[in-house]
């Protein structure tokens, strides 16, 4: 586990990149570490992100056909948003975990 | 845990076989790749054209016959000269569908359309076709193309490139 400062803020972030503490996460934060992965956040980006982080915290199991299923984009839409790694992008700029999920 | 100084970028996966198994293993592999950001090229042939023939992709079924890891629920024997009763091929192929939908695993048709969605490229074996006599139109629409054997593998170049068989 390291601490890095992410918009002026201490963030726990595990060996991956992810955030271990999803209380420290705030827009500001999700906005820099996506900077700093080469996205710059849309309203539509953070109705993902806010998607992701209301479903992780029902303790549901995130695919990447839920969140094509939410209502908010679908499945072409979501690799446009976060391309490359549609469901594990949006997770680790949603402050959640790595989805332990295949599908 | 990963390997970052070389990573894995395209994954060619061909299919031959048409059970739920065998095609799932293809569609999750293909999937998964194309949510890593891998590349993904996926080849059906043979009995593997199920997966993608319209009339077939969503009825395909697992064998209930020589089939020894098979068991009924509760871990009980499942002979196999049950498995040749008929209806229980399609009642144990439900129930297999059953527990894959709970854990959010889609049906054929869609499962194809997250790969495509994703990038990934879905192909047709022609020697399969012509054996099978089966025409393009029979195709699931977004197969993208009908290659020899040869052209695909023309597909699968490039470093860190795997070709899978199922």
């Amino acid at each position: 586990m390291a601490q890095k400062t992410i918009a002026g803020q201490s963030i726990d972030l595990n060996d991956e990149g992810y955030m271990v503490d999803a209380s420290q996460w705030n827009r500001e934060v999700a906005s820099e570490m996506a900077k700093e992965g080469g996205i710059e956040l849309t309203d539509k980006h953070y109705e993902v992100l806010d998607f992701l982080r209301a479903a992780n915290e029902k303790g549901e199991t995130l695919t990447i056909r839920r969140v094509g299923k939410s209502g908010i984009v679908d499945i072409k839409g979501l690799y446009k948003l976060f391309p490359g790694g549609p469901l594990k992008y949006s997770s680790k700029y949603a402050g959640i975990p790595k989805p332990a999920s295949c599908i | 845990m990963a390997n970052n100084e070389s990573p894995l970028k395209k994954v060619c996966i061909i299919c031959a076989k048409g059970t739920i198994e065998d095609v799932y293993a293809t569609l999750v592999m293909a999937n998964g790749a194309v949510m890593e950001g891998i590349e993904a090229k996926v080849f059906f042939t043979f009995f593997g054209l199920d997966a993608i023939t319209k009339k077939q992709m969503n009825r395909i079924k697992t064998a209930t016959v020589g089939n020894p890891a098979m068991r009924a629920p509760g871990g009980l024997p499942f002979p196999t000269i049950l498995g040749i009763i008929p209806g229980v091929e399609a009642g144990v192929s439900a129930m297999m569908k059953s527990s894959m939908g709970k854990l959010d695993i889609p049906p054929v048709d869609e499962f194809l359309e997250m790969i495509t969605a994703g990038g990934g490229e879905i192909y047709a074996c022609k020697l399969g076709m012509d054996m099978f006599k089966l025409k393009k139109e029979d195709l699931w629409d977004e197969v993208k193309d009908v290659l020899t054997i040869g052209d695909f593998y023309g597909l699968c170049g490039g470093e860190n490139t795997q070709i899978i068989f199922t």
